[in-house]
């Protein structure tokens, strides 16, 4: 077993575009964002010009409440760079509001991670020449 | 209206050596020599090619004078034999060759291969590559239906047996293996062991398609195109991948089932279905991938892929004989694309009767395809001996 921790390593970070820029200045400020639409109130993940539902472009910025469960799960032994610690666990979350996150679990052992699980965002300072803060997730008790 | 292919003919293929390493090569070299083993395999000469299919075919167009002529860039696979053959069918050209390699790329081993790892913006600072794209899929179906890592590893040791007698093969002779060696072996991506995935080699491929009333001129038996059809979602390995993914015009076709419009598409144009395939020359980057095609393309229900891969059908001598020279697990896995082409390769040799290993006997129809699941789009190509 292992304590599941972000990578503090050189690992790949975003670089941040125009459409996709509200969603990491929200993690810089502690928030996890997504988009809605404003005509027919789908949500939309990843960052994007038309609303996955009705392809309106009427988008707008919503707080997410950063719980979600999981939706599906693998865990890591070989390394996609060297750069990364294994084991790790990426994982798909499925909202509450409706969307789906890809990220990694982190803050409890690599085995007790399973579906369904509650799960709630935390943000972990990565740094790099764009302050990038990534969203991971960890067990809710 | 007649087929859309009637007036289409695969007559030459063309596998170069395939290795872990071609020292001596680079993609362009062993490309070119892909292309003119394809061309002397279809009793041509490098003249009577006037349409090319991708960028490493451009180079063969250069070198060997015969432009102007037809060129596509599509490098990936089925979409690019599909793309051949409506050009023939158009009119726009007679001979055309498709050809790819690569070697050269990935000799550096600490990292995973460059093309399970596109730079994305959502994915990559998770460690995302693609044994974990599939890996997330394959975990979905496992909660929902029950499926085993057993299974998969049946599939995995069916693969790398047919590869283990193939003299081709990059790993020929390195088994046989048993479904326990394949769990035994170190784990990659849960549920995903090593020999659950695919190699990383090198190596060159080709094909050319020629006008149909043009076979006489031909050296081989020509294979045709039944029917084919490619399903995508976007592009891969860039959103994450879930099972449930759909879309607007087709809510019943979820991302997990990618491939069933394609091989509907494709049955309807041969006018045939699941059972009429003699060969299933399934593409295979992972176990579980041969197990969700198996229901995408309606060979058996939902759910029930892990019980019918262990039914005795996948194995040589079976119903429905998977991926006859090892596929990408121990033939070859040659880069980016390379091994995309190879299922039809596999397909149309199987057709002539001419595999030096798992031939399958009077083999009339192989259904080939490309990509999975975890990279969001499936290709489905139906091959046979009757001009449709």
């Amino acid at each position: 077993m292992s304590l599941l921790s972000p990578q503090s390593g050189e690992i790949p970070l975003p670089q941040p575009g125009p459409i996709s820029e509200p969603y990491w200045q929200g993690c810089r400020d502690g928030v996890l964002r997504f988009q809605r639409c404003l005509d027919c109130r789908a949500a939309t993940h990843t960052p994007a010009l038309l609303c996955a539902a009705c392809s309106s472009r009427s988008l707008e910025w919503v707080e997410s409440s950063g719980n979600g469960e999981i939706y599906s799960w693998t865990r890591v032994w070989r390394p996609v760079t060297p750069a990364f610690v294994t084991p790790y666990v990426p994982i798909i979350v499925a909202m509450e509001e409706g969307w789906f996150i890809l990220s990694n679990l982190v803050g409890c052992e690599d085995d007790a991670v399973a579906i369904g699980q509650a799960v709630k965002v935390v943000f972990h300072n990565s740094g790099g020449a764009d302050d990038i803060v990534l969203p991971y997730f960890q067990l809710v008790p | 209206m007649g087929h859309p292919f009637r007036d289409v003919a695969i007559v030459g293929v063309y596998n170069t050596k395939q290795a872990r390493v071609l020292e001596g090569h680079d993609s362009q070299s062993i490309a070119l020599e892909a292309a003119l083993g394809a061309i002397a395999d279809a009793g041509l000469e490098p003249r009577d090619i006037d349409g090319v299919v991708g960028g490493i075919a451009s180079n063969f167009l250069y070198q060997s004078r015969i432009g102007p002529a037809w060129r596509s860039m599509s490098p990936l696979g089925i979409p690019a034999v599909i793309e051949g053959a409506m050009a023939i069918a158009c009119g726009l050209a007679n001979n055309v060759l498709i050809a790819t390699g690569e070697a050269g790329s990935y000799r550096q081993h600490a990292s995973t291969a460059p093309w399970t790892r596109p730079t994305n913006e959502f994915v990559a600072a998770y460690g995302m590559f693609t044994a974990a794209e599939f890996a997330l899929m394959a975990r979905r179906h496992m909660h929902m239906y029950g499926t085993t890592p057993e299974s998969m590893a049946h599939v995995a040791a069916t693969i790398r047996n047919n590869g283990h007698v193939n003299p081709d093969a990059v790993y020929f002779g390195r088994g046989p293996f048993t479904a326990a060696d394949v769990l035994e072996s170190r784990m990659v991506a849960d549920p995903f062991h090593l020999l659950d995935c695919a190699m990383t080699s090198e190596g060159g491929t080709a094909l050319v398609l020629t006008r149909a009333d043009r076979t006489e001129d031909t050296a081989k038996m020509p294979v045709y195109l039944l029917g084919g059809g490619t399903d995508h979602y976007g592009p891969s390995y860039q959103h994450p991948p879930v099972w449930d993914l759909g879309g607007v015009r087709r809510p019943d076709l979820i991302a997990g089932h990618v491939g069933r419009r394609a091989a509907e598409e494709a049955f309807a144009g041969a006018g045939l279905g699941p059972s009429d395939v003699d060969v299933c020359e399934f593409y295979d980057p992972f176990s579980f991938e041969l197990i969700r095609q198996f229901e995408a393309f309606g060979f058996c229900a939902e759910g029930e892929g892990g019980d019918y891969v262990m039914s005795g059908v996948i194995e040589p001598g079976g119903r429905h004989p998977i991926t006859t020279d090892g596929g990408t697990m121990s033939f070859s896995h040659g880069g980016a694309s390379v091994q995309l082409f190879q299922r039809v390769i596999r397909g149309v040799q199987q057709l002539r009767g001419e595999c030096i290993s798992s031939q399958v006997h009077d083999a009339e129809v192989a259904m080939c395809t490309g990509g999975g699941s975890g990279a969001l789009f499936t290709d489905v190509l139906l091959l046979g001996k009757e001009r449709p």
